[in-house]
């Protein structure tokens, strides 16, 4: 459209064909709205079905108490993020660049997936005690692999022309890395990671349903024992938005990080 | 292959041959070859699928080890990647997270050449390929015809000697294929480096090359060599010329002779 059109009267419908209702929003206030209505109907009985009136009292009530222990997770999900990020991204690019290495240690990477992380939690417990270092261990287990996968998957991407390239313009094995393979490597790093965010947030709760005297996943339980399941829907809640937000500033990082990807997939789309 | 190494020759390949290994063994993939080129001259390597003529490119370049004989370029025997070259292959390789100008300035970077007077030879070469204005464009905001264009920048920056190319309009629509072959033949006619062209394309070696090397596959050996003695600059008119005729028709004739190409009539 250029400059000239902008006199032209525009055709009523313009402006509604731009905006884009919130439709995920409306039907999530929907359901709050229903779930409300339904449960205040029935005349359930709160130890079944609290409403979401209830539930935003009971966070009202002991707000300090899921922000406390909302703090623990959030420790226990980041601290074993990022030590996957520091065992993982290094042991990646090591596959990466030793056929043997790869030959040794990849398959069984890929073949432990299968082992439900969350059955050895007793067992990691039982070694470590009750403090964070179980839960840290856990989430790292649960955040490891896609990273470690994901991130193979990515510096095998680089091609043998692309390394080819490298070699003709004399390029060092450092510049080779830097400047080739780990940029080509990330989009596939952030997926695993993404992927890894929602994984460590299982891990942690897991970890703490098991044995702990701290974090959400132990109010969650001991509220389930008493029988307060709005207590339990409001802590279950900030945990949700909490790893709502861990997942959004990944790709918020994502974004930042790679413009030219995100910008290659919203053509895909 | 008379041909006797002297001074004049920039690419000396001698008795070079090429053998991978396999489940079944050693399977010879290449050779022997002999083939001098002289510098500045443009040269093809015609042939089919499986013939080798990528391998011997690769060979030239260094990035493979022959299995024998030897590869001499301006003196120097090649036995690692030789850095005096570009290289434009078949698909672009361009790295997605730059733009079109980053794509060609990494060469510069890598080599820690002077990067503004870098800059400005990049941005004359994306001028002469007729890309100005995508400078800052990301390759997958480019045409398939635009992103070879840049590799073909990204090859020349740091004005090589040695130009190697392996089947790079192959991916190509015919038009656009038309365009890069006039833009190619223009750039050597100005830069004077020395064009070694793989292709599969018989009218795209004669219409480029000062001469065209026509390969036989399995295990590919030099079939022959033929001078191409057409006026310089080319046009497109001259594909209807009578003499570039007679050229196609004797390479497809040692095709057909070779058994590469069948025609259903053939006694």
């Amino acid at each position: 459209m250029t400059s000239t059109d902008m006199s032209v009267p525009r055709p009523a419908g313009f402006g509604i064909s731009q905006f884009q209702p919130p439709y995920a929003a409306i039907t999530l206030v929907v359901f709050i709205v229903g779930w409300e209505v339904i449960a205040r109907l029935t005349n359930l009985p709160t130890y079944l079905l609290p409403t979401p009136t209830a539930i935003v009292e009971a966070f009202y009530e002991n707000w300090n108490l899921y922000l406390v222990n909302g703090g623990v997770t959030l420790i226990e999900i980041l601290s074993g993020f990022f030590v996957a990020i520091l065992i993982g991204i290094p042991l990646a690019t090591v596959i990466a660049y030793s056929r043997t290495v790869d030959k040794a240690i990849y398959p069984l990477i890929v073949g432990s997936q299968t082992i439900p992380k969350a059955a050895i939690a007793p067992l990691l417990l039982a070694a470590f005690g009750y403090g964070l270092a179980p839960k840290i261990t856990i989430v790292a287990l649960m955040s490891f692999f896609p990273i470690v996968i994901n991130s193979v998957v990515g510096f095998k991407m680089a091609s043998p022309e692309m390394l080819h390239l490298a070699s003709s313009m004399g390029a060092t094995p450092l510049q080779t890395f830097w400047r080739f393979r780990l940029p080509q490597a990330l989009p596939s790093m952030f997926a695993g990671m993404k992927l890894a965010s929602v994984l460590s947030v299982i891990g942690a709760i897991v970890a703490e349903f098991v044995g702990a005297q701290s974090g959400l996943g132990y109010i969650i339980m001991v509220a389930g024992s008493n029988f307060r399941m709005d207590q339990q829907f409001a802590a279950i809640i900030f945990l949700s938005i909490m790893g709502m937000i861990f997942f959004w500033v990944i790709g918020f990082a994502e974004r930042r990080a790679l413009p030219w990807h995100a910008s290659i997939r919203s053509d895909a789309d | 292959m008379l041909d006797i190494p002297s001074p004049s020759h920039f690419i000396t390949i001698n008795r070079v041959s090429k053998s991978f290994a396999s489940r079944k063994g050693a399977v010879r993939a290449l050779g022997d070859i002999d083939l001098n080129i002289r510098s500045g001259e443009f040269v093809s390597i015609v042939g089919p699928s499986g013939c080798g003529k990528s391998t011997l490119m690769m060979l030239v370049s260094g990035l493979l080890k022959a299995s024998g004989g030897d590869i001499h370029v301006d003196g120097k025997r090649i036995d690692k990647p030789s850095s005096d070259i570009g290289i434009v292959f078949q698909r672009d390789v361009l790295l997605e997270w730059r733009t079109a100008l980053e794509n060609i300035m990494l060469q510069a970077e890598i080599r820690k050449m002077d990067l503004a007077a870098a800059e400005k030879r990049a941005r004359h070469l994306l001028d002469m390929v007729g890309l100005t204005g995508f400078e800052d464009s990301y390759p997958h905001e480019l045409s398939g015809g635009m992103r070879q264009r840049v590799s073909i920048c990204r090859a020349l920056l740091h004005k090589p000697p040695l130009l190697v190319m392996d089947e790079p309009f192959g991916a190509l629509d015919a038009l656009t294929r038309d365009q890069l072959q006039l833009d190619l033949a223009r750039i050597w006619q100005e830069n004077g480096m020395t064009v070694v062209f793989i292709t599969h394309s018989i009218s795209e070696a004669v219409f480029l090359s000062d001469r065209v090397v026509v390969m036989s596959p399995r295990p590919g050996r030099i079939e022959q060599v033929l001078e191409i003695d057409l006026p310089r600059p080319r046009r497109l008119s001259i594909r209807d010329n009578t003499r570039f005729s007679a050229y196609s028709q004797e390479i497809t004739q040692i095709f057909k002779k070779l058994g590469v190409l069948r025609e259903g009539d053939d006694a």
